[in-house]
């Protein structure tokens, strides 16, 4: 197989290919390294080296597939920061447990990927390292914050990736980049090691090329960790989907998330509209769902996670690691240290948060937002009574040029209108490719009640093989 | 007008676990600095807190002990504030929903008693001592993260007297408890008073001050006389108290603000979203429950019961090694031993002997002090040769009665013959004195009574040598 064949192969076909001898995992992770060692699309902020190849695992389950990883995972020795200039150069001494127990099972760290500074954004264009760029069209946007991830597994120089959904930081790049992103369950996937943006949201999850790889990568990320208290794992296991059928599937439409009045693009909502009538032909009843106080999810989050970064980006003082500008006395080093650390979104999260906890106000804002965060997770649990799934378009518009929305932060927050709510209940959803709009991809949303990974993938698979999305436009070799 | 004070106490006591709450790290005192650390108490990114379960469980030891309401459920929230001591730019602690609620120890009322980490020690170089104008500050982060319990009273104390009295009890409890050591030289105990006065009558509270991070219950109870004076003095001048938390020098008695309400901190409080609420079980209390030792107050009312005077019986129940020390002799079977002859030998002459020490560590058992106690009881030593007896056992340990027969400090036994020419020839040597007495003074058997005593070398029995003075005058 020539390199390029080698990386053509989806990560299930590549790890079944190397346990049955036909590939070596020390080819296949060169094959990799040196694709995203070649890298135009400033997807990665740092690549293994060639003496980093790991030992070839005997007979482990992801079979050495190697992993592209989001920068704000600490990974031992190796650069994790989070995006951000205050943690330029930063080599945590430990690696975060999802990235440990994944380089166990056979899924060595290939690089780590740029991304939105500290996970805050959905263009990728809030890193302090440069903005990514879409591989379907490179003066476009990859979406974010995982940005780095997602271009990096659409243009095939890596197999698949770990990214961080906190309202939509996995789903909406999948979307914009034409591939498959899955927000676990809350709690299914340790946070340790993972830098945080906000805690009560933020949720590792796999980018990868199919639902199948998808499925393989998160049965391999799940459980409990002792480090984590809110981990509570998965209970039983996640298994590899096959359904061809949606037969018996009732899927709930939300209006408020999909009706043609909330600033859907036209495009969007028609690719939407034809995977409706798709699954309709699968087997599966389409019928209209409510989920009322989904429109204010967007206003509860914009509260929530920025006063949880608040507080979480305090540590990040000059005093014990990361980037220290001196001022002569104390609260100099503080002012200047994040002030010459931390980017313009950062800075805004952290002054909304810090208001939105302040004596006087958090009743008001924090208080409220929190009371809103439980009447949608009771809108989902009404809804999954009446249906198995609801979905969604996954992003109102397909992937934007550069620059387009940096000066308006709230058509920026938009971009999350579709994926917040499923955050803010804590629910599995997955984004897979939906055929394309002018040219680039859509996504279609799919997400179930908690711990229901399992049929969220099968239906999700059943779908993608009606849909046959073909992702070579984002491929610069062109497949 | 008089005034009284109206004080509340809140107390920082360090919890004895062996690891610090959120992480594995050692807990213990001292150590190379940054030597008891690893990233989650260093406030890396990435890392989250787990709570270490001996804390809940201490902590609940304390909550009985001090007869608290215990919350089915606590959850932890977050203190937010920037100082070099404290990485993560946040205090973990307990904020609207705290371990437990009311209570009291003594005749102080509990208002809450909440679990959160310690922040770790700044060194500052340079004159000044403090952070502001040192040429350079370092962070030692081994007591960073370390259990605390803060106890917060109601503003029960009515005096400086009291609160240290007070304290007292509190240290002894918990060492009794075995949940803390209360070393206040190694900060495992601080504390802090609210501090109001109002006219004597009064029922209104006063505008209170806050003096801060008292570390020797000297200087809680001078920083609480000198801080109540200045308000006195600040009313009776026609001034106001101005709410303010303040910081008292023990060096110059001086008292200076650190900052006013209106400077005061917004801590920004919210709930911990790195950890799930602590739910606090049945089997979790009555395992507590069970575990609980005799606590002090129990004890005092106990050796109260026993006949022991409210004073010795308070020493003994506050001092646990002394109490411990004081049953042991009480339990080495001489039947013959009084109580409260015991009590006042244990209280009065053992601690005058070992002081602030021990005395279980000291060279006298507890079965030769009841011992020699009971060799007084029976007349067969004098109190005052007794005293040489202990200074002998204090020194060098041994048996009492060996002692007394080595020494020949035996005492001149009642009908013993050979008393009777020592008493007359005490009389003959003191022919004024023996006047004196027949006139009706009897002051003057002193003279008579210490004439013996030399010629014994303390043997004498002093009602013995009374007697034979009283009836050889014919009195
Ligand atoms: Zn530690």
């Amino acid at each position: 197989m020539s390199a390029t064949d080698v990386t053509l192969l989806s990560a299930a076909a590549a790890a079944r290919a190397v346990q049955r001898g036909e590939l070596s995992p020390a080819e296949l992770f060169q094959a990799y390294r040196a694709a995203a060692a070649a890298d135009e699309l400033n997807a990665y902020l740092w690549v293994a080296d060639e003496a980093q190849a790991p030992e070839a695992p005997a007979g482990a389950p992801l079979g050495g597939v190697p992993l592209a990883v989001k920068d704000l995972f600490c990974t031992a020795g190796v650069p994790s920061q989070a995006g951000s200039r205050i943690l330029e150069g930063y080599r945590p001494p430990y690696t975060a447990s999802v990235v440990a127990r994944l380089a166990a099972a056979g899924a060595p760290l290939l690089g780590k990927t740029n991304q939105d500074e500290f996970a805050m954004g959905s263009s990728n264009e809030n890193s302090a390292f440069g903005p990514v760029l879409n591989p379907w069209d490179r003066t476009r946007v990859p979406g974010g914050s995982s940005g780095g991830s997602a271009a990096a597994v659409a243009a095939g120089s890596a197999p698949w990736a770990l990214g961080t959904d906190t309202g939509g930081s996995i789903r909406q790049p999948a979307a914009l980049c034409g591939i498959v992103g899955l927000k676990p369950t809350y709690g299914t996937v340790s946070r340790y090691g993972m830098i945080a943006f906000a805690s009560s949201l933020d949720q590792a999850g796999p980018l990868t090329r199919d639902v199948t790889d998808a499925a393989l990568l998160l049965a391999h990320m799940v459980g409990q960790d002792e480090r984590d208290s809110t981990s509570i794992g998965f209970p039983g296991e996640i298994a590899l989907p096959r359904s061809d059928s949606l037969a018996g599937i009732r899927l709930g439409v939300p209006e408020e998330l999909s009706g043609a009045g909330v600033g859907i693009e036209p495009g969007v909502l028609d690719a939407f509209g034809a995977t409706l009538k798709l699954a309709e032909s699968l087997g599966a009843t389409v019928e209209t769902c409510r989920l009322p106080h989904a429109p204010h999810a967007l206003s509860a989050y914009y509260v929530l996670a920025p006063a949880e970064a608040s507080s979480n980006l305090a540590r990040y003082d000059g005093v014990r690691y990361g980037a220290r500008v001196e001022d002569g006395g104390l609260v100099g080093m503080y002012t200047q240290t994040r002030s010459a650390g931390f980017g313009p979104e950062v800075k805004r999260r952290i002054m909304l948060g810090t208001y939105s906890l302040s004596s006087g106000y958090y009743d008001a804002y924090y208080g409220r937002a929190q009371r809103v965060r439980t009447k949608i997770a009771e809108d989902f649990a009404s809804a999954f009574e009446r249906f198995d799934f609801v979905v969604t378009p996954t992003s109102p518009s397909v992937a934007f040029e550069l620059g387009a929305k940096t000066a308006d932060p709230l058509s920026m927050y938009l971009n999350d209108y579709c994926t917040v709510p499923m955050s803010l209940a804590g629910i599995p959803a997955i984004s897979i490719p939906n055929g394309l709009s002018a040219g680039l991809p859509t996504g279609f949303q799919l997400c179930g009640p908690a711990f229901s990974e399992n049929r969220v993938l099968e239906a999700a698979f059943a779908l993608e093989q009606a849909i046959g999305f073909d992702a070579a436009g984002a491929r610069s070799d062109g497949g | 007008m008089d005034y009284e004070p109206v004080i509340g106490l809140e107390v920082h006591a360090q919890l004895l676990t062996q690891a610090k709450i959120f992480c594995g790290c050692s807990a213990k005192f001292g150590g190379v600095p940054n030597h008891h650390t690893c990233p989650v108490c260093l406030g890396m990114p990435g890392v989250l807190p787990v709570l270490n379960k001996k804390v809940v469980e201490y902590a609940m030891k304390m909550a009985l002990a001090a007869n608290c309401r215990i919350n089915g459920e606590c959850s932890f929230a977050r203190k937010n504030y920037f100082y070099p001591d404290l990485p993560k730019g946040y205090q973990i602690s307990q904020y609207d929903e705290p371990l437990c609620r009311g209570g009291h120890l003594g005749d102080v009322r509990i208002h809450r008693v909440h679990l959160e980490e310690d922040a770790a020690k700044l060194v500052h170089a340079g004159a000044s001592g403090r952070i502001h104008g040192s040429d350079a500050s370092v962070v030692d982060f081994n007591r960073g993260g370390t259990p605390l319990a803060e106890i917060v009273t109601e503003p029960d104390v009515r005096s400086a007297a009291q609160a240290r009295e007070w304290l007292t009890l509190l240290r002894t409890t918990l060492r009794r408890l075995g949940v803390s050591d209360v070393n206040m030289e190694e900060g495992s105990l601080r504390c802090d008073a609210n501090i109001s006065i109002r006219p004597v009558g009064s029922t209104e509270l006063g505008t209170k001050t806050e003096l801060k991070n008292m570390n020797s219950f000297r200087f809680i109870e001078r920083g609480i006389n000198a801080e109540v004076a200045r308000q006195e003095a600040l009313l009776r001048d026609g001034g106001q108290v101005v709410q303010e938390t303040l910081h008292f020098d023990p060096r110059t008695e001086a008292i200076t603000s650190l900052r006013s309400k209106e400077e005061a901190h917004d801590y920004r409080y919210f709930p911990e979203p790195d950890l799930v609420p602590v739910a606090t079980s049945v089997e979790m209390l009555a395992a507590a429950r069970d575990a609980m030792p005799e606590l002090p107050a129990a004890r005092e009312e106990r050796l109260q019961a026993l006949g022991i005077s409210a004073a010795d019986a308070r020493q003994l129940a506050w001092r646990t090694e002394l109490g411990d020390y004081f049953e042991a002799a009480l339990a080495s079977g001489n039947s013959r031993v009084g109580v409260q002859s015991l009590a006042n030998w244990v209280c009065n002459e053992l601690v005058a002997r070992v002081g602030e020490d021990d005395p279980n560590a000291s060279k006298v058992r507890p079965d030769a002090l009841a011992g020699l106690v009971a060799l007084v009881a029976a007349k067969a030593v004098t109190v005052g040769n007794a005293k040489l007896v202990l200074d002998r056992l204090v020194a060098e340990g041994g048996d009492p009665a060996q002692i007394v027969e080595a020494e020949d400090l035996g005492a001149i036994a009642g009908g013993d013959d050979a008393l009777e020419p020592i008493v007359d020839a005490a009389l003959a040597a003191n022919a004024d004195a023996a006047e004196k007495i027949r006139a009706g003074n009897m002051k003057a058997i002193g003279a008579i009574i210490g004439h013996v005593m030399r010629e014994t070398k303390g043997r004498a029995d002093g009602a013995e040598v009374t007697r034979l003075v009283r009836s050889k005058l014919g009195l």
